[in-house]
């Protein structure tokens, strides 16, 4: 078979994605509304002592934007496993991987993101010292990338079981440990006026390792979750 | 299959279901009363004759327990992942079934290192549990387990499920050393514990040889125990098949 | 004997992490017994419901 140009199935691929996005954007909003939901209620919880809420809010946001990518991670490929589209990427002359990381891009873009655009304001409830907000959007922005690779790997494993949501989490907490103690590591060291570019530079090594391996593992797991 | 063709005759052999249950069968016992022997040898000298330790007194005798567990836990996990390995690249129904019934034997493992090290803790440290860099990666190891369990017993087809349980546990071989390194600069950047239940090893040969062979019959036990379950396992998924039936026509009474 | 068992004043605390010792591995060797039992008796019945089917076809 003589393959087509990758650069157009990918092209092709993105805009199936944002186009499904799109038609779905009031879905797009409930991990933002979850994100809000946990980052108000940690004050009610603690108090509204200023100087505890600034010294513990960098790790509570990055909890909460964990937190809030795991239910669309959890479905990621679910729709495409019942509606059939999964074996057709499958079926493609394409490599799986390719794909596999394309998707995976797409969907860090409709959920991930707009987290991260959202963190500031959730920054400002929390009284993150604004010296820190930078370092902290970078950490997520390196983080949430790296979460949403291995996500999608677990998600594609989980793809044919039952009661998956918990067992995303389950399986996602070992892997995402790293991920939370260089990210926090990196805002806390920010704010207790250290170098952080080490934790930083850790997350960035991890996520070009990611990005390396999760599209094949991606789809070795996808390949299993389609065979009889 | 062309890839299969790699692999020597008699590990052929052992790898059809039916030569590897009665080969199971017949090594099961010998690990298993071995291992029993020298758990009896190892715990007597360790809870009687060791000597008391100069600064834990008798507290440190849980060490003939949690140490070789702690080792079993990581051995486990590694002969988890070479089973998942070979599930993974030569489709081996049989490796696929023990990299399945390591996951168990391994989180046994894992939850008694977990509790002795915390009823060692509370004397010791005064607490049950600290967010030590040892005591935090142990904790990451069982939740791998779990993962690995939990997938395999989620998917409803047996062999999809150990398969993709199988790619998870070697994921997991390129995590555990990620979450180790991170835990130990997690730990040096918030000034943990330093408390060490282990000293550099300056341990006394009376308390040594104790230890060693609690280490030795941890082992045996690990492999008769995988063993078993394998045996178990293989007629779970080979249910149906001629020689499976023929081993419940022998057990019609049992 | 006495002295043995109080473990010098830590028996609260080695007594009960050898019970947590011989209780998981008891469980990890008896349960796959248990569940090859039950795998028999499916296997059993299953092997039973085809002799019965196959009976009736010959019938």
């Amino acid at each position: 078979m003589n393959a087509p140009n990758a650069g157009a199935a990918c092209r092709a691929l993105l805009r199936r994605e944002f186009t499904l996005a799109w038609r779905r954007r009031g879905e797009m909003l409930l991990p933002l509304l979850y994100a809000v939901i946990v980052a108000t209620l940690f004050p009610f919880a603690l108090g509204p002592d200023n100087a505890l809420l600034a010294r513990i809010s960098g790790g509570v946001l990055l909890v909460t934007v964990l937190l809030a990518m795991l239910p669309s991670l959890e479905s990621m490929f679910r729709g495409d496993l019942e509606d059939g589209s999964l074996e057709q990427l499958l079926l493609s002359p394409q490599p799986l991987p390719l794909l596999a990381l394309v998707r995976i891009l797409a969907h860090w873009s409709t959920t991930a993101l707009p987290l991260v655009v959202a963190t500031p304001l959730l920054a400002l409830l929390l009284r993150l010292p604004s010296n820190v907000l930078p370092v902290l959007l970078v950490a997520l922005l390196l983080a949430t990338p790296l979460l949403a690779l291995l996500g999608a790997t677990l998600s594609a494993l989980t793809a044919g079981a039952r009661r998956s949501a918990i067992l995303l989490s389950l399986m996602l907490l070992p892997l995402a440990v790293p991920v939370v103690i260089f990210a926090a590591g990196a805002v806390a060291a920010a704010q207790a006026g250290l170098p952080f570019l080490a934790p930083l530079s850790w997350l960035a090594a991890a996520l070009v390792l990611a990005l390396a391996l999760a599209p094949f593992a991606c789809a070795a797991a996808l390949r299993i979750a389609i065979e009889a | 299959m062309m890839s299969r063709s790699y692999l020597p005759h008699w590990m052929h052999l052992l790898g059809s279901p039916p030569v590897f249950y009665r080969f199971a069968g017949t090594l099961r016992p010998w690990l298993f009363w071995s291992a029993l022997l020298l758990a009896a040898i190892g715990l007597y000298g360790g809870l009687v004759l060791a000597p008391a330790d100069y600064q834990q007194g008798d507290a440190y005798r849980i060490i003939f327990i949690h140490v070789p567990c702690a080792w079993m836990s990581l051995f486990a996990y590694g002969c988890m992942a070479v089973a998942a390995l070979v599930a993974m690249v030569w489709r081996v129904k049989l490796a696929e079934v023990i990299a399945m019934e390591c996951a168990p034997v391994g989180a046994a493992f894992t939850l008694v290192t977990l509790i002795t090290g915390s009823l060692w803790g509370k004397p010791m440290w005064g607490a049950w549990w600290t967010w030590d860099a040892r005591l935090t990666s142990e904790l990451v190891l069982l939740f791998l387990y779990l993962g690995v369990i939990g997938l395999d017993h989620a998917i409803e087809d047996r062999r999809r499920g150990a398969r993709a349980a199988s790619l998870l546990a070697l994921v997991g071989v390129v995590n555990l050393p990620i979450v180790h390194y991170s835990v130990v600069w997690w730990n040096t950047l918030h000034q943990g514990s330093t408390v060490q239940l282990l000293g550099p090893s300056k341990i006394a040969p009376g308390m040594l040889w104790p230890l060693l062979t609690m280490a030795l019959a941890t082992h045996l036990y690990f492999f008769a125990s995988v063993l078993n379950r394998t045996r178990v396992g293989l007629l779970a998924v080979e249910g149906g098949k001629e020689w499976a039936r023929s081993i419940v026509a022998e057990n019609a009474h049992a | 004997m006495h002295d043995w068992l109080a473990m010098g004043g830590y028996a609260q605390y080695v007594w009960p992490a050898y019970a947590v010792f011989f209780l998981v591995f008891a469980w990890d060797w008896l349960a796959p017994r248990f569940r090859r039992g039950r795998l028999l008796k499916e296997l059993r019945g299953r092997l039973a419901r085809e002799r019965v089917r196959r009976e009736k076809a010959a019938a």
